[in-house]
């Protein structure tokens, strides 16, 4: 490893701490509180205190819209906690909602910052409400006509498509028609991630789900049924971004960065990427194993991120876990991905069980099990390399973390 | 002109734009049309300033023939917002005319059942006619 070690620099970042706020379908609680909870709970659980944090990430930035989306940006958290920042950026266009930890990543790597804070806060749960679901989407708060689609939902939205479900829908429909998978193959990404809920205390849907369950449920957008689409929720997750020579004054051995995927060879259209059956996560995930001497079989647990679950499949496909087009096989039954299997999968229950907060949780849940402070849901064999991936469609980001000594 | 008959549903129109108009009003014509360079026949789409196969600047707009065929759909169940009524056939269709000239669109005038990856397609339009939108979308092929 000694070469590649020399010249990557994501290296030289640890995560140093992650944090929570409270987790709830509807929590109506002011999302910048949500957003300090979890940032001062990352903060302390690194050892650390606000004088230390001298750089914030997030994703997407401050937003008003679409409702929830964003609970606070950068200048929101500068000012709440009056941190004296050294770097710092907020913004959607990156590697997937982990693109904003990549670049804290990159900034402590380059020296900018020591400890950086990194956060994304969602309250599309409470933003919801009781209106349904167009109260979250872009246009769908102005139904009088005036409203006009353009970017990327120009292509989308005349055609009543607003849901990224009948987006991802689309790549399911097109892998079931080359490699004949299945909905039952497809369910086990939804039942693994409702068996793991059910020993997580924070989760938001713990009650078992069977076969029978899922495969009466409603179809949302075919293949897609409701239980192939994650749930809204409330809540902030945040983690430390720290310079690996810092480790001597964090409270514990932290999180080492192995490697990061960032890469995006295809159009990014949602309709435009060269193979319909996968996304750019194909991309990142070969960038990702490029960078570094370990390889697929290495990895201990994957926390892979599941918007919809076929995204999942895809994650398991583009980080080698199984070869294209053989993630239905690989899932089948779903004992491979159980805690106690091969490859523990989305071991919090994911964003389908525990709600979706987008992207973050992953790699929060990572970090947990490698420290061993999962509780009733350790992995069991004190597992010290696993992966967080998150993004679907034209986004994509994935990192390779290994227990630090 | 091929256009939907019947009561026009609610969309969600497009922004048109001195760069995508050709696109969203081509239908006035019965006409899909799209971007394409002049110096070396490639189409573009969605529109854009530059041909990014021999990066010339020299870009026409030119009717296609409307005829693809369905790369993948899905079958929309859930009523997200006010608009087409459930279910109905969302899309990705390939225009003959070079392999990723893509757009996404509703299959129409079919069973959603019925409707297949690889199928035959040809365009219609739905007209906004007040708002100078028409919409392209597609039905079986005769």
């Amino acid at each position: 490893m000694s070469e590649v070690d020399e010249l990557l620099g994501e290296r030289r970042a640890v995560i140093s701490g992650v944090g929570q706020s409270d987790i709830g379908r509807r929590l109506y609680r002011d999302p910048l509180e949500l957003t300090v909870d979890a940032c001062l709970a990352a903060i302390a659980a690194a050892g650390l205190t606000t004088e230390d944090i001298d750089g914030i990430s997030t994703y997407p930035g401050g937003l008003d819209n679409p409702a929830g989306f964003s609970g606070a940006g950068v200048t929101d958290v500068q000012e709440a906690l009056r941190l004296n920042l050294s770097w710092y950026a907020g913004g959607l266009e990156l590697p997937s909602q982990l693109g904003a930890v990549i670049n804290a990543i990159l900034a402590v790597s380059a020296g900018l910052a020591r400890h950086v804070v990194c956060f994304r806060t969602v309250y599309e749960g409470s933003a919801q409400g009781t209106k349904g679901r167009a109260a979250v989407m872009p246009g769908g708060d102005n139904q009088s006509g005036g409203f006009r689609a353009s970017g990327f939902m120009e292509w989308l939205l005349p055609f009543s498509a607003p849901s990224a479900a009948m987006w991802i829908a689309m790549f399911a429909t097109r892998h079931f028609h080359e490699f004949g998978t299945t909905r039952e193959q497809l369910a086990q990404i939804a039942l693994n991630a409702r068996r793991n809920a059910a020993v997580n205390p924070k989760a938001i849907y713990r009650d078992p789900m069977s076969m029978e369950d899922y495969l009466s449920a409603r179809m949302i957008s075919s293949p897609l049924c409701l239980f192939d689409c994650d749930v809204p929720c409330d809540g902030g997750t945040a983690m430390i971004v720290s310079r690996r020579d810092c480790a001597p004054d964090l409270r514990k051995a932290p999180i080492q960065v192995e490697a990061v995927g960032t890469a995006f060879h295809g159009r990014p259209g949602w309709d435009a990427y060269y193979d319909l059956t996968t996304m750019a996560c194909q991309d990142a995930g070969t960038h990702l194993w490029n960078r570094t001497d370990l390889t697929p079989s290495d990895v201990q647990l994957a926390e892979m991120y599941d918007g919809f679950s076929f995204i999942t499949m895809c994650w398991l496909e583009a980080m080698q876990f199984c070869g294209r087009g053989e993630s239905g096989p690989f899932v089948e039954g779903g004992t491979r991905i159980a805690r106690d299997g091969e490859l523990p999968l989305n071991t919090n229950g994911g964003q389908l069980s525990s709600g979706r907060l987008h992207g973050f949780g992953f790699l929060h849940e990572a970090c947990t099990q490698l420290w061993g402070e999962a509780g009733d849901r350790q992995v069991p064999g004190n597992p010290e390399i696993g992966v967080a991936c998150a993004g679907g469609g034209p986004l994509a980001g994935a990192l390779l973390l290994t227990r630090g000594s | 002109m091929t256009t939907t008959t019947g009561e026009v549903p609610f969309r969600i129109l497009p922004r048109v734009t001195d760069r995508n108009a050709h696109f969203w009003q081509g239908g006035r014509d019965g006409e899909l049309r799209f971007q394409r360079c002049r110096h070396c026949g490639y189409y573009l789409h969605p529109p854009a300033v530059i041909c990014p196969k021999c990066w010339s600047k020299d870009i026409g707009i030119e009717a296609v023939s409307g005829r693809a065929e369905v790369l993948t759909y899905s079958i929309n169940y859930q009523p997200w917002m006010p608009g087409l009524e459930p279910p109905f056939v969302l899309a990705i269709v390939r225009c003959v005319e070079q392999d990723d000239l893509r757009l996404t669109t509703n299959i129409v005038h079919c069973e959603p059942d019925a409707v297949r990856v690889d199928m035959p397609v040809t365009v219609i339009f739905e007209p906004h006619v007040e708002d100078e939108v028409w919409i392209p979308l597609f039905e079986p092929a005769p």
